[in-house]
């Protein structure tokens, strides 16, 4: 593989900033999911990644973990837990998919929304600060060993950030195992790894299995 | 085990998630030179002091020239500074115009005394706020303030207020603990140093010498709450749910604390509830008592923590860090710490403490996977590491 250009691996430092918006009932969080900043949308869905406990089972994003432990609202909760936060082209997707969730959510409510128990809904935004981490890939058993050890945080900046905001088409790493490697049946199968795995753990698991299973092939 | 004085940025490699230390390493190297100042009023005691302590010589290991002053104040200014603390807390106190004007004094003063050039300087707490009206030019100046802001006394609020806004910029340690403001307001969660003597691994041995030592028996499972002993840390709902638990499991409570302040305290009820149940102790703790800690909390079964009101209640950390299950309060910081069903339990009442208890003494291997998946979410999330990477991120996005 002389020549190929080589993957540098970047990571992120994250930064969580408080806005100005509060929801106490699901009429106040349709509000001000329409007009919440973008970075506060990923913040609250594709970015839960970045500071997740273990436990694949838990909602998915914190709008559904809201609505089912301040608000009681089981329904919504599970409505909110469905919505693809990891969609294929922008997150203005998720927050029109959220708002109509909402909004159908109301339309049918025998009564009245229910106002938070508890804490109401403080949205924040993240700010990410993109680091070279210092390793650089050339071959495939790089990539692997790479990923392997590198920071989490290179992991979501490479699959989440990369596929999700900046649209980068299917991820940095499938991009470069087509481009530079000249792999494009192997960048389908990483391009295809679900991050709705339940942590930058287990998504790393998954993409050390693809590629160990593929070395395997090539070596045999 | 390298002691505090001595501890390296690479003695975290072993205990700090995979390749989170060569990223820091690498962070550093990005945001060297650049000088980070930290004021606070104090460089002995609490949980703020020792973060540092350590962050410190960390943050100039990796290139970020870093210093740490302290505001010198009269006995008085210790006195207004405390008292001012408690108003932000919301408890009501009395804060005149002239300890205002005391507070402003001593801040002029060690404004003409200190260093305030820096490419960020991080004010911590109440005592030093007013050091912003003294600011040079250049630099950027953040209000690090850690505990809870939700409701302040609003009468000092509508005084100081306007001083915060001079700030860039706000640090709080949790959303809930957030004030309404003008200038941006980022979040950094509190963290423990797992390296600590309170923290640091402690052999069988070690751990029993204290526990001889504290008149603590190992016959039993061990019930353990830590924390002062006054009601609004409720040791007494802690007896009451033990005395549930105890209807239907042989079990030891440990309630540990300091020495009691002076007023307010329920010290002595507490050791009347206790001296009618040879399985109930009282420890009062020697002072700086962090391997007597460390000990009670690696002999713990069940670690409960059910303060009424509490800040962030770092204690539930130090719990989980030693792979122990904690049912815990709804008050202050304590549910953003835990998740409810995979590291312990999160209740509201002493039956709801007691009924979780039961639950996982009577489900043993539940107690060592909690205690494990416990130990796995602080080491993800509330290690000292990524508090260090928390402040070279504000760093980094507020100087770029």
């Amino acid at each position: 593989m002389t020549g190929v250009a080589p993957f540098t691996f970047l990571g992120c430092l994250e930064l969580r900033e408080l806005t100005a918006h509060e929801a106490r009932d699901a009429r106040e969080f349709l509000a001000e999911l329409q007009r919440v900043p973008a970075e506060s949308i990923f913040c609250h869905t594709a970015a839960v990644l970045l500071h997740r406990p273990v436990l694949p089972e838990a909602y998915p994003n914190d709008f559904a973990l809201w609505a089912a432990t301040e608000m009681s609202d089981r329904r919504l909760a599970e409505r909110l837990a469905a919505v693809d936060t990891f969609p294929s082209d922008s997150i203005e997707g998720v927050r029109e998919e959220l708002v109509a969730t909402v909004q159908d959510h109301l339309q049918h409510l025998q009564v009245a929304a229910p106002q938070t128990q508890g804490e109401p809904f403080r949205f924040l935004q993240i700010h990410l600060v993109p680091v070279p981490t210092g390793h650089q890939a050339r071959t495939l058993q790089e990539l692997r060993d790479t990923i392997a050890e590198v920071d989490v945080s290179a992991l979501f900046y490479h699959i989440i950030e990369a596929r999700y905001r900046h649209g980068r088409g299917r991820g940095d790493f499938a991009e470069w195992v087509e481009t530079a490697v000249g792999r494009p049946d192997l960048a389908d199968r990483l391009a295809h790894i679900d991050p709705y795995v339940g942590s930058l753990e287990r998504l790393r698991e998954r993409h050390l299995s693809v590629l160990s299973r593929v070395l395997e092939e090539v070596r045999a | 085990m390298p002691t505090a004085s001595l501890v390296r940025l690479d003695d975290y490699r072993e205990v700090a998630p995979r390749g989170s230390m060569d990223f820091l390493l690498r962070i550093g190297e990005r945001l060297r030179g650049r000088r980070l100042l930290h004021v606070s009023v104090s460089r002995y005691g609490g949980e703020i002091v020792e973060v540092l302590n350590r962050l410190v010589p960390i943050l100039n290991d990796l290139g970020v020239e870093t210093r740490w002053e302290i505001t010198i104040g009269t006995a008085d200014f210790d006195v207004i500074t405390r008292a001012v603390g408690r108003a932000l807390a919301g408890i009501e106190q009395v804060i005149t115009e002239a300890m205002l004007g005391r507070l402003r004094d001593t801040c002029v003063e060690n404004a003409k005394r200190l260093q305030l050039e820096a490419d960020l300087v991080m004010v911590h707490e109440a005592g030093p706020l007013l050091l912003v009206d003294e600011r040079p030019g250049a630099g950027h100046w953040v209000w690090r303030y850690h505990r809870d802001l939700s409701s302040p006394q609003p009468q000092l609020w509508n005084a100081l207020r306007p001083v915060v806004h001079k700030y860039d910029a706000v640090v709080f340690s949790l959303p809930e603990f957030a004030a309404p403001l003008s200038v941006p307001r980022f979040l950094v969660l509190p963290s423990i140093d797992p390296l600590s003597e309170r923290n640091r691994e402690m052999s069988r041995v070690e751990q029993t010498t204290h526990l001889d030592r504290l008149h603590v028996p190992r016959d039993k499972p061990l019930l353990l709450q830590v924390g002062p002993f006054e009601r609004l840390h409720d040791p007494l709902g802690v007896i009451n749910a033990y005395r549930l638990v105890k209807k239907h499991h042989d079990v030891r409570l440990v309630l540990a604390g300091p020495p009691p302040a002076p007023g307010g305290d329920v010290l002595a009820e507490v050791q009347d509830a206790a001296s009618h149940d040879a399985d109930v102790s009282v420890v009062v703790l020697p002072p700086d008592p962090q391997s007597e800690l460390n000990a009670l909390e690696r002999a713990a079964t069940v670690v409960i923590q059910k303060p009424l009101k509490t800040d962030f209640g770092i204690e539930v950390l130090a719990a989980m860090w030693k792979g122990k299950p904690v049912i815990g309060s709804m008050a202050g910081g304590i549910p953003f710490q835990m998740v409810f069903g995979v590291t312990g339990f999160t209740v509201e009442t002493v039956e709801g403490a007691a009924f979780r208890i039961r639950h996982l003494l009577s489900n043993p291997e539940l107690i060592g996977r909690m205690g494990a998946a416990a130990r796995e979410h602080v080491r993800r999330n509330f290690l000292i590491t990524r508090h260090l990477g928390d402040y070279l991120a504000l760093l980094a996005h507020l100087t770029k």
